[in-house]
């Protein structure tokens, strides 16, 4: 049976099973008659041409898991960035893991859907803002339709929350195949601050496929600072769809690390929905072998005075591939805006190739907005002076592929996040220097 | 210490190179001198290690060593050291990163432990006072919007870090105003020991002023032409490099 086939009778099951109110039962009825109609998303659309899904498509998921496999901490740990103080909300295999968690309801929720989903305490905030943020688009669509678990995250005014919070998926190859569907819903109130970190990891080569859907709602002058490692094994393929919708004078950025994985896409949404509002999308993408990363990115500036920055950095070696897709589009009201995109990339080997375009719809007369992307080599010449000072040809790479990033490792703003992804990067390029002087 | 026996060198079949000669025993200077496109800065590249350049005749030796297929990493930690005329931007690496790195790779290909960064810290300081550079710039990107002479008290700064037995400066005095001549050369004629050896290229003579040589070489056409002591340097300055054209005809 064919995947899409399998996941709409597998709906139908799903329907019975879960006991939920009206508005979420609705809303889910409509999103699988939407994946229906569109099925999955193949070359021919625009925003598709250069990533393919067929051949992750064909293997044979399990679209339910089973049960929870208990994972010792230890044997976890390093996923985490377990440096510091944290919340942590933890799924194996797609199921809650309490035992790996430290949630909390003290001033603020950091818990599970599934919870939300359930209790009618967390109903109002469910109808306000559930699917409120996702666009109706095949992937998203079919992540509603089976939305029962993932992060819940409530903050409400006023609040610093001073821990980040980490939200990891992990999977232990139970299954065969698996087929994961996280949703998370992150409501951050009026003048609240949160750091959250999202990690997937799969801890065997069993196939594994995310299609995770993530709605974050920014309130008057919040500011939610949100980071996502991708550095999971090759058989693990990831399609991220975040939806972030601010309201006036908030501030929120991502910054997307991507060094791992068969074949990931980021599709990262901003919504402006105010004034002065300051969105930031930054990445670095370093990959060899076959494997795939694609950031398609959109920022639409609705009103005026307002701001984007997107900077993304791209290494590719071997026979990887890269694609940036980053749309801007700006309202004829959104006068004064100022939106910057960067795309740069430094291909390391003749197979290796990035397609990149930005896309920017202006329709206001008074911005500043503007595009750059270079596609390039190691400077050969760097090269030569680093190893003329006695650093061997390896290292003088890494260095200066270190530094072709460090523009945007240098905005995380957790200093051992920081270092861990440092030392990927050091790993991944098979080097043992400390970039972190 | 370095014995250069009838180097030639080509670039993209250019030859650049046709037969130098030229012994530096420790604790000598040597200026290496000569018109523009004479083979100066190539003859530096090529003691260097730069692989543009294909050695197509005779030997460079260092130390009794023949180092002509060495890696540039590799001739830097026997102790070959070369201050760029165009020294290169690095954005995204801070100067203190890159010499701690620079010298940390230097020990491990030595079989030493890296150097604890108490020490490394002494030393950056002591070497950033001799060469009078603001700590502000040593947080900097390398050499990133430097002006010429911040990029060139930058190499020697490099060079009195990473302490080599043989040091080219390769027009070191090139972009220099006569305050950042004095610095650079006061900073290179405090390195220098009797184990030591130097060589400066450069067009003029005014560097000589300050880095006194032993000996002066003119190189026209890829060859040394000319050996001498210093004087040799003011004769140069006095009737032009056409003198030694014409002499060579």
């Amino acid at each position: 049976m064919e995947l899409k086939e399998k996941l709409l009778s597998s709906f139908m099951i799903f329907e019975d099973k879960v006991d939920d109110d009206t508005y979420v039962h609705d809303v889910r009825n409509d999103a699988i008659k939407s994946f229906e109609d569109k099925g999955f998303p193949t070359k021919k659309e625009e925003a598709w041409k250069y990533t393919s899904l067929n051949k992750i498509l064909k293997e044979d998921y399990c679209v339910f898991p089973r049960q929870e496999n208990a994972l010792e901490y230890r044997d976890v740990k390093k996923y985490f960035i377990h440096e510091i103080d944290s919340f942590k909300i933890v799924f194996i295999d797609g199921k809650y893991s309490s035992h790996l968690s430290q949630t909390t309801h003290e001033g603020m929720d950091v818990c599970l859907m599934s919870a939300a989903f359930s209790k009618p305490k967390y109903r109002l905030v469910i109808e306000n803002y559930f699917n409120k943020a996702a666009s109706k688009d095949s992937l998203p669509s079919l992540n509603t339709a089976f939305s029962s678990e993932g992060a819940y995250i409530y903050i409400p005014k006023n609040k610093l929350v001073e821990k980040p919070i980490q939200i990891i998926h992990l999977s232990t190859g139970n299954e065969s195949a698996l087929m994961l569907q996280p949703r998370n819903l992150i409501v951050v109130g009026e003048n609240s601050y949160v750091q959250i970190i999202e990690r997937h990891q799969s801890l065997t080569d069993n196939p594994v496929l995310t299609n995770s859907v993530t709605e974050v709602f920014t309130h008057k002058r919040a500011i939610v600072d949100y980071y996502k490692i991708q550095n999971d094994n090759f058989n693990a393929s990831l399609i991220d769809n975040t939806f972030i919708k601010q309201k006036q004078e908030s501030i929120a950025s991502m910054h997307t690390f991507s060094f791992g994985g068969n074949l990931t896409r980021n599709n990262l949404n901003f919504y402006q929905e105010g004034e002065r509002i300051d969105s930031t999308l930054k990445g670095v993408t370093i990959i060899g072998d076959k494997q795939h990363v694609d950031h398609n990115t959109l920022v639409h500036h609705i009103e005026p005075n307002c701001e984007s920055h997107q900077d993304y950095k791209g290494i590719f070696s071997d026979s990887a591939t890269g694609v940036f897709n980053g749309k801007v589009i700006v309202e004829k009201e959104a006068q004064k805006t100022n939106a910057f995109q960067a795309n740069n990339n430094i291909l390391v080997s003749d197979k290796a190739s990035i397609n990149t375009k930005p896309q920017l719809e202006i329709f206001a007369d008074d911005v500043k907005c503007s595009h750059g992307c270079t596609i390039g080599q190691l400077d050969e010449n760097a090269l030569y002076y680093l190893r003329t000072r006695g650093i061997p040809e390896r290292e003088a790479k890494a260095l200066l592929m270190y530094a072709f990033s460090n523009n945007v490792l240098s905005s995380v703003k957790i200093p051992e996040l920081k270092q861990r992804i440092t030392k990927i990067i050091a790993n991944k390029l098979g080097v043992n220097i400390g970039f972190d002087l | 210490m370095l014995k250069i026996k009838n180097l030639h060198a080509s670039v993209e079949d250019k030859n650049i190179l046709q037969g130098i000669n030229l012994e530096v025993k420790p604790g000598e200077i040597h200026a290496i001198m000569g018109p523009n496109g004479s083979g100066k800065s190539t003859l530096a590249a090529v003691i260097a290690g730069k692989e543009d350049y294909e050695v197509t005749k005779g030997s460079i030796e260092f130390n009794g060593e023949d180092i002509g297929d060495l890696d540039a990493e590799e001739r830097a930690h026997k102790g070959v050291f070369l201050s760029f005329q165009y020294p290169v931007e690095i954005p995204g690496v801070s100067v203190t990163n890159f010499i701690k790195t620079a010298i940390n790779e230097s020990r491990k290909a030595q079989g030493l432990d890296e150097m604890p960064a108490k020490d490394m810290l002494k030393r950056i300081r002591e070497k950033a006072d001799l060469l009078k550079i603001d700590r502000k710039f040593l947080s900097r990107s390398l050499n990133e919007g430097f002006s010429g002479g911040e990029k060139k008290r930058n190499e020697i700064f490099q060079m009195a870090m990473l302490d080599p037995k043989l040091a080219i400066l390769d027009e070191t005095d090139s972009g220099l105003d006569i305050d950042a001549l004095r610095i650079v050369a006061n900073g290179v004629n405090k390195l220098k020991n009797k184990d030591k050896a130097i060589v400066v290229i450069t067009h003029y003579q005014r560097l000589l002023d300050y880095i006194i040589p032993d000996y002066v070489h003119v190189i026209h056409n890829g060859k040394i032409v000319i050996s001498g002591t210093k004087e040799l340097a003011l004769e140069l300055e006095e009737k032009g490099y056409d003198w030694v054209k014409q002499e060579m005809v």
